[in-house]
């Protein structure tokens, strides 16, 4: 046998192999959802409740044709990429401003340990109150809950850069801003970027508690509405919704993440 | 013509319980044009020295007089630290971009007279560990330097680059009529570049003996140097005064 049939022999066993996890995969959520449609068919599980596949389905389409649904996706889906754009540009401000002061850094370790720890939800009374029940409580409710934590660790990774990089800028008797730009920025690229991947999670967080909070509109507003009349056809559908986005939103930055490391050259 | 003068330099390291001395009354100096090498075992204070020399440290005691205007250092480390993210043409240029001086000319002449022209558009992760070690000398040649600092550049690589590395650099820095200070603790490294060789004391580190290369071993390249009849003398010469000093003892 020669070395090329080996490799295509290879090749095409690779390939089995990953079908069938494909395979599998769509497997188990085809059997998913065969099992939410029989429970809720045969009222094992109360349909009332965890409605049933079909009729989730149903009320897409009709939600779909009377346009009711494109609004709320749209307004939630805005919020979204704007909290999550927002809290990384701001976590990483933030971070400049405490790596260029080491004094402002240390006075505001603990402050920072504190609103890390703190869940941000908790004040999002304070928000609506402050903000008024508008998209601007949503925003800011969003943006809170992932600044804190891209501040710190976007900060750790500006204390990580290798020293010797450093001290090649300081042989060239670079000032603070030309260290920054040449070296602090471009070596910690690709921890902003993977917080970038980790603020799409929390954005989503943040935007459906807003939404909860502030009621007007949007699918966190769907959730809540829906429960308060016990219409969970409409809950489902709308978590079913955030389900897809979420995941599309959070592929699309990973592909924007392949895409910034090779330009960079880094990774 | 003396370049730099070393006088009284001492250094202490402070933690909260105690002090070390790093450096204690280290006198030298190194004449323009000339290749001086420090070597002594590891935690000697070498480094420091070069830290102390370059500017980046601000010594406890004692002066660093450079004879001339504006003295500018160059320092090779033990890696290439090449940005990743940079190409190599703006590797280079990076020193000269920062002083307002961006020449891209200077790159690329640099570049052809290493003859490694063709890596100018390349990234660091794409060149071998010798080239990297090359481009980093250039690196630090285009900023023009009054004095290299080498702080054992060549132990990362394998013994054949750091053969032919070592061999590159002494021809480029005799070409450019540069002087240097190699730090080393590998003996045969140091009397095959250097001119003359101080050797450092364990901590704190001190210069305790001046070893001057005779003329013939000078005037050969370092590869070829080692084969030089007189090579082996010295080498067991140093090494003897090593011993004697009480280190090397790593039963």
């Amino acid at each position: 046998m020669d070395t090329k049939t080996l490799h295509e022999q290879f090749n095409a066993h690779q390939k089995r192999a990953r079908t069938k996890i494909k395979i599998l995969q769509l497997l188990l959520l085809v059997c998913l959802f065969i099992t939410w449609e029989m429970t809720t068919y045969y009222r094992i599980l109360d349909p009332l409740i965890f409605s049933s596949p079909t009729a989730v389905f149903q009320l897409f389409i009709s939600k779909i044709s009377d346009g009711s649904l494109l609004p709320h996706i749209g307004v939630t889906l805005l919020e979204t990429v704007i909290g999550f754009l927002l809290g990384t540009l701001m976590g990483t401000l933030i971070a400049i401003s405490l790596w260029s002061s080491t004094t402002f850094a240390k006075v505001m370790d603990p402050y920072l340990v504190v609103l890390n720890a703190m869940p941000k939800v908790a004040i999002g009374p304070m928000i609506l109150v402050i903000f008024g029940p508008n998209m601007m409580a949503v925003l800011v409710m969003a943006t809170l809950i992932s600044v804190i934590i891209s501040t710190i660790v976007i900060f750790s990774a500006f204390q990580q850069v290798n020293e010797n990089y450093i001290k090649i800028m300081q042989l060239f008797q670079a000032n603070k801003f030309q260290l920054f730009r040449h070296v602090i920025l471009p070596a910690s690229t690709p921890t902003i970027i993977s917080t970038l991947k980790v603020n799409v999670g929390l954005s989503w967080v943040g935007v459906i508690v807003g939404e909860f909070l502030v009621s007007s509109q949007g699918l966190g507003y769907l959730i809540l509405s829906g429960f308060q009349v016990f219409n969970f056809n409409t809950v489902f559908l709308a978590l079913c919704i955030i389900i897809v986005l979420a995941t599309i939103m959070y592929k699309g930055v990973e592909m924007l993440e392949r895409a910034l490391l090779k330009k960079f050259n880094i990774g | 013509m003396t370049l730099v003068e070393v006088k009284n330099l001492q250094h202490l390291f402070f933690s909260n319980k105690d002090y070390t001395t790093a450096l204690h009354d280290v006198n030298f100096t190194v004449q323009a044009g000339e290749f001086v090498s420090f070597i002594g075992p590891s935690g000697c204070g070498k480094s420091t020295l070069l830290s102390i020399l370059a500017g980046l440290i601000e010594p406890t005691a004692g002066t660093i007089t450079y004879h001339t205007a504006d003295p500018k250092i160059g320092y090779m480390l033990q890696q290439d630290y090449l940005f990743p993210w940079k190409t190599i043409e703006e590797n280079i240029l990076l020193g000269l971009k920062i002083a307002k001086k961006d020449d891209p000319k200077i790159v690329h002449d640099l570049l052809h007279a290493f003859q490694l022209s063709h890596t100018a558009p390349l990234y660091p992760s794409q060149l071998s560990g010798g080239m990297r070690q090359r481009i980093a000398l250039a690196r630090t040649l285009a900023i023009d330097p009054s004095l290299l600092l080498l702080d054992e550049p060549f132990s990362a690589l394998d013994f054949y680059s750091k053969l032919l590395l070592e061999n590159f650099v002494v021809k480029t820095l005799q070409q450019f009529q540069k002087t240097a200070i190699l730090v080393t603790h590998d003996i045969e490294e140091a009397i095959a570049m250097s001119d003359k060789i101080y050797l450092f004391s364990h901590r704190p580190g001190t210069l305790i003996q001046t070893f001057i290369i005779p003329e013939a071993i000078r005037a050969l390249p370092p590869f070829d140097a080692r084969n030089h009849p007189e090579f082996q003398p010295l080498f067991q010469h140093i090494w003897k005064e090593l011993e004697a000093h009480g280190y090397e003892n790593i039963t």
